[in-house]
């Protein structure tokens, strides 16, 4: 069959899929737009809260109380693709998964499988803890839409690839959380789906599981030829299983390809200004403090995105007191690109803790010591937050962001080695 | 191999298709038969759970209809003093408030479907009427229980030598029965669906299953209340669950009458109930979960 070669054998494809939730409270004022939605359909005429919406930006506070999580989503995969969907939290990976295994429909578009599409369940739901891990099995695979019969035949496979025989026959209320989603995906795993979508599941576990996990992926799919969809964080796991990828970014697809290309597109996607700066109106603050600019310096003064491992970093930001009335402090959170949480810091003694700001604009720099972080790129978020009582005022993410350089020097942890080196943090330690 | 598809002709032969709107009406039978095993293991869940750690376990089966006809008998019978004919009160109280149990157990128990289910069906799809459907068919084992106890009553109280016959009728008994789990299985998935918005719903429902008993003929003929308060008779009248709760009476002891017109209209209303249940059902069950 010389066709076959040439036509693509797609499973599933997306055509123009696009959700649209609704911001805020569900209560008041629901009811007026349900029967004015119902006297426009009654009228034969369009939805009126379908035109407005904005763009999915958590960043940016928007103008209408109707978000698109989902805009316009068009992608195909081929029989026995693992594809890996990644983006930024928010950026509609979730939805898009809701919208695929049939839990939530989309408000416009539609999806086209030749297959059944399961999903691999979040740790534990679906299980009943006063049942035992056997008749769990049997209750998750047939929630996956598995019949008793097929669940039979592959029971012991499953038990085996779970590593609970031991505890088969206890409530599951007993187990650990750890074995609670050994036995989750060992269901899903022997569960025969066309498609099948795995969320994030590999987080949990030891790390023996999810070699066993990520394995028995990658066996579903090269092996037996089914497909998967994989959203994680995790990028390292992404390139390990994956074939090809969708980047999505504010409820859009910014990138389709080979996984490699989507990573990188990824990671480059990151925050890669060094200088942010807003207007007044559109300032992210709260009611008596704006942020007016943020700017990672180097050592030499410069504004800039390159450090060198070794040398100091300084992000300066400057903000605006509206009210000379407020005890506050200052916050940062640093992020990695594979979305790692590296630290978090208060300024706890900061003089604004006791005696109020004067109106006007104000600097506040933090410094964070080079040989400390390990290379790579950066992102941060700032916040202001009150103590006694605990509140934060506000929490901008994702405002500027770094990249760390590690060069081969005597200075440096690497030394003259060139390779690939692990881990976050890269201080120089003594050995004695 | 089920998945070497032939590649010439799959062009447009798709499994199935992800839409944003539903169809008018759809209940997919075949779907909820492919799921057939996942609705004897939610019944099996429902009937093996419910009463793991408790002490007196299925005995709680029989407290409640046992205490609640004891106290339907003293207040209503020997103190406000309506009349049960020749059958002994206490039969006559246990036999309306086994089945209307059954009801409530229905109503109650497939009216929260979705807020319950909320953390499985935002993760996973199966036909949902699977679950309303299971907690009905749970109920029923339920309510096999309770209807024995009833049955060895009614055999002690005609040991004891009281007045009672049997009536042929007693053989569509089932259908009644199955009836009321349809009449509530339509309005629990009814409720359930407008829980999902507007939670009112489910404060409404607690008490108005109360009073709706007293309007059910549970503890009175059906009769009585035409004779006594002719002005309200008709709130009883329009009552389907009244002619259910009368004729399951009256086959079950033969006291009574049985209104042809009334069944008929029982028939009906539990029909419409129904179908629009499963319309309104349908429509939610595709987005509630962005509401709920």
């Amino acid at each position: 069959m010389i066709n076959s070669k040439l036509k693509k054998d797609i499973i599933l494809k997306a055509e123009n899929i696009s959700k649209q939730y609704r911001l805020g409270q569900v209560g008041t004022g629901t009811i007026a737009h349900d029967l004015n939605r119902w006297w426009h359909h009654v009228r034969g005429k369009e939805n009126p809260y379908l035109k407005i919406g904005d763009v999915n930006d958590r960043s940016t506070k928007g103008n209408s109380d109707y978000v698109w999580a989902l805009q316009d989503i068009n992608f195909e995969v081929e029989r026995g693709e693992v594809l890996g969907i990644i983006g930024k939290n928010g950026a509609g990976k979730s939805t898009l998964l809701k919208i695929l295994s049939k839990v939530t429909a989309p408000t416009s578009g539609s999806i086209k499988s030749r297959g059944r599409i399961a999903s691999l369940l979040e740790v534990g739901t679906g299980f009943n803890g006063e049942m035992t891990g056997r008749e769990n099995i049997y209750l998750n695979g047939a929630i996956l839409g598995m019949t008793k019969k097929e669940i039979t035949s592959k029971l012991d496979e499953i038990i085996e690839f779970s590593g609970c025989e031991r505890y088969v026959d206890t409530p599951v209320k007993r187990y650990s959380s750890g074995m609670t989603v050994r036995l989750a995906f060992a269901v899903a795993a022997f569960l025969e789906p066309e498609i099948l979508i795995v969320d994030e599941v590999l987080a949990v576990g030891d790390a023996e599981f999810q070699k066993k996990a990520i394995g028995k992926m990658q066996d579903i799919a090269k092996g037996e030829g089914r497909t998967v969809l994989f959203v994680s964080h995790n990028m390292a796991a992404v390139k390990s299983l994956c074939t090809k990828g969708v980047v999505l970014e504010h409820g859009k697809v910014v990138f389709e390809g080979g996984i490699d290309d989507c990573i990188d597109e990824y990671l480059k996607n990151g925050n890669n200004i060094a200088h942010k700066k807003w207007n007044i109106n559109e300032s992210p603050g709260s009611d008596f403090i704006k942020l007016l600019e943020v700017k990672v310096i180097d050592v030499d003064n410069r504004v800039t995105f390159n450090h060198l491992i070794i040398n100091d970093i300084r992000i300066e930001f400057t903000y605006e007191i509206l009210r000379d009335d407020e005890l506050f402090t200052h916050g940062l959170n640093l992020y990695n690109l594979q979305g790692i949480h590296i630290l978090s810091s208060h300024d706890k003694d900061s003089q604004t803790l006791t005696r109020p700001l004067e109106k006007g604009i104000h600097k506040k720099t933090i410094i964070l010591p080079g040989k400390n972080l390990a290379e790579g790129g950066y992102t941060c978020s700032f916040a202001i937050m009150r103590y006694n009582p605990f509140l934060i005022e506000f929490h901008e993410t994702d405002i500027v962001g770094f990249n760390i350089i590690e060069i081969k020097s005597d200075k440096t942890m690497r030394g003259d080695y060139a390779g690939k080196f692990p881990g976050v943090i890269r201080q120089i330690l003594n050995w004695e | 191999m089920k998945n070497k598809m032939n590649n010439n002709n799959v062009s447009n032969d798709w499994l199935f298709e992800i839409t944003p709107k539903n169809k008018f009406f759809s209940l997919n039978l075949k779907e909820v038969w492919q799921y057939r095993d996942l609705l004897f293991l939610f019944v099996k869940r429902d009937v093996i759970t419910v009463y793991k750690q408790t002490v007196l376990g299925p005995l709680w089966y029989l407290i409640q209809p046992l205490f609640t006809s004891i106290t339907f008998t003293i207040i209503f019978n020997n103190v406000a003093g309506i009349s049960t004919g020749s059958i002994p009160p206490f039969l006559f109280n246990l036999a309306g408030i086994t089945v209307w149990n059954y009801f409530t157990a229905c109503l109650n128990g497939t009216s929260d479907t979705f807020k319950a289910n909320a953390a499985i069906f935002g993760k996973v799809y199966f036909p949902r009427i699977i679950t309303p459907l299971s907690v009905v068919i749970s109920n029923l084992i339920k309510f096999g229980i309770q209807f024995l106890i009833f049955v060895a009553f009614y055999i002690f109280y005609y040991l004891q030598g009281a007045n009672l016959t049997l009536n042929l009728s007693v053989l569509f008994f089932p259908v009644l029965i199955a009836v009321m789990g349809i009449l509530g299985l339509g309005l629990g998935m009814l409720i359930s669906s407008m829980v999902t918005k507007y939670r009112d719903f489910s404060n409404l429902l607690t008490f108005g299953i109360q009073l709706l008993m007293y309007l059910s003929a549970v503890m009175y003929p059906m009769e009585l209340i035409k004779d006594k308060l002719p002005k309200f008779g008709w709130l009883v009248e329009y009552n389907p669950l009244a002619y259910i709760i009368q004729t399951s009476r009256y086959m079950l002891l033969n006291i009574g009458e049985i209104s042809v017109l009334g069944l008929i209209y029982t028939f009906a209303f539990t029909i419409a109930i129904f179908l629009i249940g499963v319309l309104i059902f349908n429509k939610t069950e595709k987005s509630f979960i962005d509401t709920v």
